[in-house]
């Protein structure tokens, strides 16, 4: 991605064109018309939550609402964190996301690895029928995968409410393995020969060789991997039942009834807080790989 | 990447010394299958258990009725008829459809233009870029909630307080048409996914050479032209590629109609059907035949775009 301070190459709109007097107006025009109207749509929701879960249960159902609360109430936030038990959703949402990032990084890359470079008989076809699947999208089939992970084939384990029912489902993404596998196919056979004159075995020569050079799509991989779990909502709904194991957005949703708006709106503007953090510190890595990842996809 | 340039050459040297020891006995070739497969060995299980297998199981249990003891019994096409009978089925279908096609006026046309306008601006590119995206980092179902406290019908909402404030008259929002409603759904889903979507589209513009431009304005193009005759072609793919990925996400449908309107108002997506069906009615047979359905279109809607995409030379 072209940044902001790279020579820019011509666009729809000349430089000549803008230099000119009405050119000028009218871009500045533009320009601060764009400014105000993104800060009304995106930053001004924001202010609102952080605001409304200020306010008093009386002032919140207040006609005409209030621009800054009158009184403010930080008690809310304190309510929302205790009763909601905003933190374990929080912890645990993090735990799910990392775990599932741990699971792809080893299944997915170890199975990327052995499409590109071991090859193995009938490879393609496995490959095949896990690229098949990103036809059928996992909402489809909700029901039946429910079912399979509340009671394992053979087995007879339920997954339910265990850690487990999201971790290993994440594995099954064609799409990350399809993005890894793209990758290695681009990283020279010599290179591995290469390693093999020198004795080193399948393991190593991923660790050592094909893993640093992969450093750019494992980001992107990972990215994608804590984003899915973040913001997944049906699947965590089916299989965590359990407050205790619950994760951010199901545990939204379970508090919305019978919790004053109030404290729900302050409970909401917590739990945006750790992404929206977290995105301000990796804002830079967040956004050239997920266009990375979009455009070679 | 220097350093593979350099490996490189070595490698040349040393394939010819490779190549002998690659040509392999049977037991060399076992081993190496045997290695390949060790490696696929957690995703293959994991596809076995969650993709696959409930695929196939999706398609049985969609001929079968289950009991409550757990016991299966086939039934044939009678899940089928059931769902057909079900007014719900067609209202869930109207509204579904009715969400993808404002999705399709909103949810792709905003986008694209948003991403056409912020390539032309000079200054606060990040800015831009990062409120944009802000609110894809939020979790969904806290957006949701948010949004649904803003559709507040009394003049206590965000958005009747705005109209309020500009003497206009308020509005129902959620709990007037059902058109409206599904409006409102559409306008949310637009807000918090639009970010992702303008970050595709802000690359691909980037890669589009300035000599078309150049070309376009010698032969007295103006502005509009220059849009519809560079601008557009130049991101055919992407942009063909991103219509088809939008439909098939947003005929599944789920967390809006879910959280917002809580299936007031007739807004019951079909996924939300399908939910309703399994974990609300515990018919199974039927929220696997509607899953048989919907993944026929999905899949049909895949197939046409890949059937245009390959009559037009595309990839």
């Amino acid at each position: 991605m072209a940044a902001a301070n790279e020579p820019r190459t011509r666009t729809l709109v000349s430089q000549v064109q803008l230099d000119r007097p009405v050119g000028r107006t009218l871009y500045w025009t533009v320009f601060w018309t764009l400014m105000v109207l993104f800060a009304a749509v995106f930053l001004f929701p924001l202010y609102w939550m952080v605001t409304g879960g200020l306010k008093s249960a009386r002032e919140i159902v207040q006609t005409p609402p209030t621009v800054v609360p009158h009184h403010a109430h930080p008690s809310n936030y304190v309510s929302a964190w205790n009763d909601a038990d905003l933190g374990r959703l929080i912890v645990n949402t993090v735990l799910y996301a990392l775990g599932a990032l741990g699971f792809q990084l080893v299944f997915d890359v170890a199975a990327a690895y052995a499409f590109s470079k071991l090859r193995p008989v009938f490879g393609n076809a496995v490959l095949f029928a896990m690229l098949a699947s990103l036809m059928i999208p996992t909402t489809v089939i909700a029901l039946p995968t429910y079912l399979t992970a509340n009671s394992l084939p053979f087995v007879h384990w339920s997954l339910l409410n265990t850690p487990w029912a999201i971790w290993l489902p994440s594995v099954a993404s064609a799409f990350n393995i399809f993005l890894l596998k793209r990758f290695f196919d681009s990283i020279p056979s010599e290179l591995l020969a290469a390693a093999a004159v020198d004795g080193a075995g399948p393991l190593r020569t991923l660790w050592s060789i094909v893993l640093p050079i992969s450093r750019p799509i494992l980001g992107v991989v990972s990215i994608f991997a804590v984003v899915a779990v973040w913001k997944d909502f049906l699947w965590p709904l089916l299989v965590l039942t359990d407050t205790s194991v619950q994760t951010v957005n199901v545990g939204l949703n379970q508090l919305s009834v019978g919790i004053p708006q109030n404290v729900l709106i302050a409970a909401l503007a917590i739990a945006s807080v750790p992404t929206i953090v977290f995105f301000l510190i990796f804002q830079r890595n967040i956004m050239s790989g997920l266009t990375a990842g979009s455009m070679k996809g | 990447m220097a350093t593979i340039n350099v490996t490189h050459a070595v490698a040349r040297d040393l394939k010819a010394a490779a190549r002998p020891a690659r040509r392999a006995s049977f037991g060399r070739k076992l081993r190496r299958n045997a290695t390949g497969y060790l490696f696929l060995l957690g995703a293959v299980i994991c596809f076995a258990l969650f993709s696959w297998y409930p695929m196939i199981r999706e398609v049985i249990m969609s001929f079968q009725v289950t009991n409550f003891a757990g016991a299966t019994r086939w039934v044939g096409l009678r899940n089928y008829q059931h769902i057909i009978s079900d007014p719900d089925f067609w209202s869930a279908w109207r509204t579904t459809g009715l969400f993808t096609l404002f999705a399709l006026v909103f949810g792709y046309a905003v986008p694209f233009f948003t991403a056409v306008v912020l390539n032309e601006l000079r200054h606060a590119r990040s800015y831009f870029r990062l409120l944009v995206y802000l609110p894809v980092m939020m979790p969904p179902v806290a957006a949701a909630f948010l949004w649904r406290w803003f559709y507040t019908p009394d003049d206590s909402g965000l958005f009747n307080g705005v109209l309020h404030f500009l003497h206009l008259p308020t509005v129902q929002w959620l709990q007037s048409s059902h058109t409206l409603a599904v409006l409102c759904l559409v306008l949310f889903s637009t807000w918090i996914n639009m970010g992702g979507t303008v970050l595709v589209y802000l690359a691909s513009l980037q890669s589009i050479p300035g000599e078309l431009y150049e070309a376009a304005e010698i032969d007295g193009a103006g502005l509009w032209r220059r849009i519809w005759h560079v601008t557009v072609p130049q991101t055919r793919l992407i942009l063909s590629l991103m219509l088809m990925l939008q439909i098939v996400g947003t005929m599944q449908v789920f967390t809006e109609p879910y959280v917002i309107t809580g299936a007031s108002n007739n807004t019951t997506s079909v996924v939300y059907l399908i939910y309703q069906y399994a974990f609300n009615f515990n018919n199974y047979g039927s929220a696997a035949a509607l899953g048989c359905v919907l993944l026929l279109v999905l899949v049909g809607f895949a197939g046409g775009y890949l059937w245009l995409s390959s009559r037009t030379g595309e990839e």
